[in-house]
């Protein structure tokens, strides 16, 4: 990763970096989506403007907002249990920066490089269930008992389709390492026609489509998000929180939404990569180095392209019931991403 | 076929909408920036017209929560003709309207007899403590420069008016 | 299980029922080993979906319902006290609030039934003017459910569309009336009023455009495959049981009751004067009332347009004196209001004032079935069966 600066830094300067590094790749596409999205897409498909007095065209209202939340007293139920009330938010957003890990950036500029990305990135992504579920529980209130109890049960009834469609990536790609997936991606051809390269997303249709139904219930938006559910049980699990508790759980979010995104275009989209056909690159060490640098804004490009699906989904449908959400899982699209599975396997070996 | 359209045609909807938006613009109005214009009938503030009130206590009255508050005396006026009685009228000393209890309902307005009360479709007189909304007869009087003509009517109303 | 003698509703009021019994036999069976206590979960007062402070108190087993009452009363502010010691005309402003979103239209009956005991009938022209602001509250509250209902059911988009539209509307009774929410225009004998100039025009406009709304809703919420599964069979009400609880408007056309008081009664407004269709269905679940309301969001728009077609010339008043004493006697006058039939009892002695009146409002005949309603049904379904159910808490609690 540091190849390209041409000096040596110590051990620890490269650590800080990388947690500097950890902090832009989660924060940034956060702000950017909440700004981008949840304010201005939302209201422009509601005919309104959204934020418009803080900074220019209200870009500076989550700063704003922050700041806001920032100074709001921190309020703790009597009968909350406390140092896990506490735990709980960190345990959420812990998870997203365990998540942006392994989201390759560039030829070189990753944070680290697994071998078993896909694998790692999928267990870690369940660590927000356990976070939710404290907070559901250590609330002492009905509310967001139920709704931890409802997180519970959808994350992992989600997780198993989530594993299934990648699994059809990893075995087209015939690896888990998520560099090595956009390499795949990008070196490959289709049909003999390399002019785009091999996006995933048209090969492993199906599989894209069931890790984007997976993804939305895993990140609890509409039509999947009844552990928060505002109508029904008020906030879910966020009832109790206020102030910057609620700000980690906010951030979490769409922080999360950020970085599952960026997973879902290094698999699907070809994350940063470009059909190398254009350059006439055919391994990885032909890739210039200047895509280190275009790399990042690729990505951020793809990933906003995704959570716009996820957002325009959000703001359009109804929320599922609990039940019907199960059986969707677990009689549609379990089944469909095993059939997708076994197609991927077939033609594998076919060709 | 029938599973698949309801879904998309709804995201086309959003979609639709979000495209009018950036086109035509939104249907909101930036408050402090740009004003809409209330119509003219729209019950806004009461305005007093202080030469034409008699303070005969009818709107006070009338009032269905009780807050306008009336004080007057008498006083003795020059007689109209010479030679004639030196005429008694009543002198308004306060009229108050408390606007944190009025419910704008135009009661007043309409029982006075010597078109005294105006609605006007001024609005912004907010304030930030509930008591400064009791307002005085010069604040009242200030209000009428903004009473509007009445409007035209629609074809076919009786056109003699009161 | 005593309710079922059509054998349609039967049908229908059994599948609720029988679901219900068989999973309490198949959790008996199963709680002999695991007893669990219930949970007691407060919904409200306050509350997102209780739009206000209804309280519902429901014993939860899971996430089912086993037992639900609603409570009410926190936002009683007392009308029938309140009209005694207010005169006549005083009381139209206080019951504009009673039913806050189709104000209009809570004075209409109150107005009808004092000009009853007076023997005054307002002149042709003000009925018609009536009729027209009626159905324009009918549609600014009801156009404010078709969004309300996706928000409940967790469709954040609908909600915003509704305003948008409403505003028109409001704008509309501004402009005629003066008041937005309050509009105060009904007199003994007639209007205060009468419209301003060009008001015809921009409402066959605004009417336009609310048809344009309900089409927008229809694809967006009402053939939304999420939303069917939410509401369908959903809080099914049976004829039978819906008469014997009382309910009255849409809930009641929804399941399949065809019975309308704009059609069916002679009254001093302009409905007998135009054709309209009255829209009912025969399921009688979530969906059906849902999508009642929707045609009758569409049929109003049609009924004004046909309204202002024909509005007669004519004076707005009638001859009434000034200092309006209503003979002694009493009276009893209901109309269909947005949520239901809606009366008032006027008693009077002869003063100034009414001597006692009892108001009967739609919403609160409408709850009362929901302790039947919620057995069996899960959390979320509370949530789906009140938002189309359809209440305004100031229509209940008064």
């Amino acid at each position: 990763m540091f190849a390209l600066l041409a000096v040596e830094i110590p051990y620890w300067g490269q650590s800080l970096l990388r947690v500097l590094g950890g902090l832009v790749a989660v924060l940034l596409p956060a702000g950017t989506i909440v700004y981008l999205f949840l304010f201005k897409m939302m209201s422009f498909m509601q005919s309104r403007l959204g934020p418009m007095e803080a900074g220019p065209y209200g870009s500076l209202q989550l700063v704003a907002e922050v700041g806001k939340w920032l100074q709001k007293e921190d309020i703790q139920p009597e009968s909350a249990d406390k140092p896990i009330f506490k735990m709980a938010p960190i345990v959420v957003l812990m998870s997203t920066f365990l998540l942006v890990v392994v989201v390759p950036f560039g030829p070189d500029a990753w944070f680290t490089d697994f071998e078993t990305g896909v694998f790692y990135a999928l267990a870690v992504s369940s660590i927000s269930v356990l976070g939710i579920l404290m907070a559901g529980w250590s609330s002492a209130n009905k509310y967001s008992l139920l709704g931890g109890l409802r997180a519970a049960g959808q994350l992992i009834a989600y997780e198993l389709p989530m594993v299934l469609a990648v699994m059809g990536v990893v075995i087209q790609a015939g690896t888990m390492n998520l560099q090595q997936i956009v390499f795949a991606q990008n070196a490959s051809s289709m049909f003999g026609f390399d002019g785009v390269g091999n996006p995933y997303v048209l090969t492993q249709f199906v599989g894209f489509v069931v890790f984007m139904i997976a993804i939305q219930a895993e990140l609890t938006q509409a039509p999947f998000d009844m552990p928060i559910a505002e109508s029904e049980l008020v906030s879910g699990y966020m009832t109790e929180y206020s102030g910057f508790r609620f700000l980690i759980f906010f951030i979490g979010e769409f922080a999360t939404a950020g970085v599952f995104a960026m997973i879902a275009s290094t698999l699907f989209l070809g994350g940063w990569g470009i059909p190398f056909a254009w350059f006439g690159w055919t391994s990885m060490d032909d890739v210039s180095n200047w895509m280190n640098i275009a790399g990042p804004i690729i990505v951020i490009t793809k990933m906003l392209v995704l959570t716009f699906l996820i957002m325009w989904v959000r703001f359009t449908y109804p929320r599922f019931r609990e039940d019907q959400l199960q059986r969707f899982a677990w009689k549609v699209l379990i089944p469909v991403s095993l059939a997708n599975i076994m197609a991927t396997a077939v033609l594998k070996v076919a060709f | 076929m029938a599973k698949v359209p309801g879904l998309i045609k709804g995201l086309g909807i959003t979609f639709g909408t979000m495209m009018r938006t950036f086109k035509n613009g939104s249907n909101t109005v930036q408050y402090p920036h740009e004003k809409e214009t209330p119509p003219i009938r729209a019950r806004g503030v009461i305005a007093l017209h202080q030469d034409n009130c008699t303070s005969c206590m009818l709107c006070s009255r009338s009032c269905p929560d009780w807050c306008i508050y009336i004080e007057a005396h008498k006083e003795l006026a020059p007689p109209r003709r010479e030679g004639g009685k030196p005429r008694q009228v009543n002198m308004l000393d306060r009229f108050d309207i408390d606007y944190a209890l009025c419910m704008y309902c135009g009661i007043c307005v309409e029982v006075c007899p010597f078109d005294a009360l105006f609605w006007s479709p001024e609005y912004e007189y907010s304030e930030p403590n509930i008591t400064d909304l009791l307002h005085d007869k010069t604040k009242l009087s200030e209000w009428m420069e903004t009473v509007p003509e009445a409007p035209e009517l629609e074809v076919g109303a009786d056109k003699k008016k009161k | 299980m005593t309710i079922l003698n059509d054998p349609v509703s039967a049908k229908l009021g059994n599948r609720q029922q029988l679901s219900y019994i068989a999973s309490q036999a198949a959790d008996a069976r199963l709680n002999v080993e695991l007893e669990t206590e219930g949970m007691t979960l407060n919904i409200g007062p306050q509350h997102p979906a209780t739009h206000g402070t209804l309280r519902i108190i429901a014993r939860l087993d899971g996430e089912q319902v086993v037992w639900a009452e609603p409570s009410c009363g926190y936002m009683h502010r007392g009308y029938e006290k309140l009209t005694e010691v207010r005169t006549f005309p005083q009381v139209t402003t206080l019951v504009n609030r009673i039913d806050w979103l189709g104000s209009f239209a809570n004075e209409v009956p109150f107005i009808l039934a004092a000009e009853k005991l007076m023997g005054v009938e307002a002149p042709p022209r003000a009925q018609w003017i009536r009729t027209i602001l009626f159905e324009l509250s009918r549609i600014a509250n009801v156009s404010l459910f078709l969004g309300d209902l996706g928000v409940q059911l967790g469709a954040i988009t609908p909600v915003f569309l509704a305003f948008r539209d409403r505003e028109y509307v409001l704008n509309l009774i501004e402009s005629a009336t003066g008041g937005r929410f309050h509009p105060n225009f009904d007199r003994i004998g007639g209007l205060k009023d009468d419209l301003p100039a060009g008001w015809i025009d921009e409402t066959k406009v605004v009417m336009k455009k609310l048809r344009n709304f309900c089409d927008e809703i229809e694809t967006l919420l009402f053939g939304n495959e999420i939303f069917q599964s939410r509401t369908r069979g959903i809080g099914v009400i049976p004829r039978d049981v819906a008469l014997q609880y009382g309910l009255s408007g849409a809930n009641l056309r929804a399941s399949g009751v065809d019975w309308d008081l704009r059609r069916d009664q002679d009254i001093a407004l302009a409905y007998n004067k135009v054709d309209f269709k009255v829209w009912t269905h025969p399921d009688g679940d979530s969906f059906a009332r849902c999508w009642i309301r929707l045609q009758e969001t569409r049929e109003a728009t049609l009924i004004v347009d046909k309204l202002l077609d024909g509005i007669p010339s004519g004076p707005v008043m009638a001859k009434v004196p000034k200092i309006i004493k209503v003979p002694e006697g009493e009276a009893w006058v209901s109309t269909e209001n947005p949520l239901g039939e809606m009366g008032y009892y006027v008693v009077s002695r002869g003063d100034l004032g009414p001597f006692r009146v009892k108001i009967r409002s739609a919403s609160f005949n409408n709850i009362s079935i929901t302790p039947w309603l919620l057995r069996g049904v899960y959390v979320p379904d509370i949530i789906t069966i009140l938002a189309s159910l359809y209440f305004i808490l100031g229509d209940i609690d008064r």
